[in-house]
């Protein structure tokens, strides 16, 4: 009995120092550029925010999503996390300089698992997570597009597939397989609550409007998979 | 003699009062002007540009065109309290377009009100007409 209990303080003590080790290089390799605690001073801080925040990866991303992202990232930011920052002015109106946006380090698939497993546990915002619910209802692509680009004007700033929308948000076509539904639902509801500085207006949706919302994104993101 | 000195002296009072509130509103417009750009930096160019010439990023796939804040002959017939109302409430609230949205939720009344100040220097100012 005495050797189980010191095989099992043995395996809690290396599985600690793991999960710390591995802490200590998610802070130190990404706190350049995403924040791991709430630091909200005043809206000024979006002129230099280089990453999205990670203190709520938890109840943000989808674990599955985030290990092949980080083995593989792509844009998701059109203009980048600040895309004034990335914007030039020409003759026929401004443009995305995409040199000058900047390139997510690539990591082993052993090194994403790890990764995307201490993300997971970073939780804040968890009260806003448990007032909401999601519960998936059939909508056509065609009316959840009409809602999505037209009723509430989220094409003006968010892509709903690779060929269009607008470039100043992340892209929502692939939103589906990246976001926790609940995520979704809340941050429709109070994005301020998720972030006081978010470049994200509150459009004071109903839950009906929400709930079509993300069934929309939903079908583009399902389909997105196909 | 006295009251000569008298007059004179209420006189001065008055003129460094009235000099010196003039350049307190001449500073405060300065501050509103400066952070009304730094705001439209981060909540308006995505749409209206960076000069505010309405070509932002987000264009090309809008089906209503931002408005030009640098087009003055449009600009002098919107109100400082419609431009207020708008950016507050949202297009819908001023009869424009509802792909305006209503940034109440992001920024404050003096936040707005030196949106304002801004919008009026891009188009109207002698830097910033067309």
């Amino acid at each position: 009995m005495k050797i189980i209990t010191k095989i099992a303080v043995l395996i809690l003590f290396a599985f600690n120092i793991s999960y710390a080790d591995i802490r200590t290089t998610v802070k130190n390799d990404c706190a350049s550029c995403h924040s791991f605690k709430k630091v909200e001073t005043d809206f000024t801080q979006r002129l230099e925010r280089k990453g999205s925040p990670l203190y709520y990866a938890g109840n943000k991303y989808n674990e599955s999503w985030l290990i092949n992202w980080l083995q593989n990232p792509v844009t998701i930011r059109p203009g980048g996390s600040f895309p004034p920052n990335h914007t030039i002015v020409t003759d026929e109106g401004d443009i995305i300089d995409e040199k000058t946006l900047p390139k997510h380090m690539k990591l082993s698939q052993k090194k994403a698992k790890e990764v995307a497993q201490y993300l997971m546990t970073l939780k804040a915002h968890q009260d806003l997570i448990d007032k909401v619910s999601y519960k998936a209802k059939k909508i056509s692509k065609s009316s959840g597009r009409m809602n999505f680009a037209k009723f509430q004007g989220c094409l003006s700033c968010h892509k709903d597939s690779s060929t269009e929308g607008g470039r100043s948000g992340p892209e929502l076509y692939t939103a589906w397989n990246r976001l926790q539904a609940k995520y979704i639902v809340s941050y429709l509801k109070e994005p301020q609550l998720w972030d006081k500085f978010t470049m994200m207006p509150n459009k004071h949706l109903k839950d009906s409007k929400i709930q079509k919302l993300v069934d929309y994104l939903k079908v583009i993101g399902e389909s997105n998979d196909k | 003699m006295i009251n000569k000195l008298k007059r004179s002296i209420i006189s001065i009072m008055i003129l460094a009062n009235v000099y010196g509130f003039a350049s307190e509103k001449l500073n405060d417009n300065k501050s509103d002007k400066y952070l009304g750009k730094q705001l439209y930096q981060v909540y308006c160019v995505q749409c209206h540009g960076i000069t505010g010439d309405g070509y932002g990023i987000n264009v090309e796939d809008m089906s209503v065109l931002p408005k030009d804040h640098t087009d003055k002959k449009e600009m002098i017939t919107r109100s400082d309290a419609d431009l207020f109302k708008a950016i507050k409430y949202g297009g819908k609230a001023v009869s424009k377009s509802a792909l305006m949205p209503a940034w109440e939720a992001n920024l404050s009344d003096k936040q707005i009100n030196a949106i304002v100040v801004y919008l009026r220097d891009v188009c109207c100012s002698d830097e910033g007409e067309k």
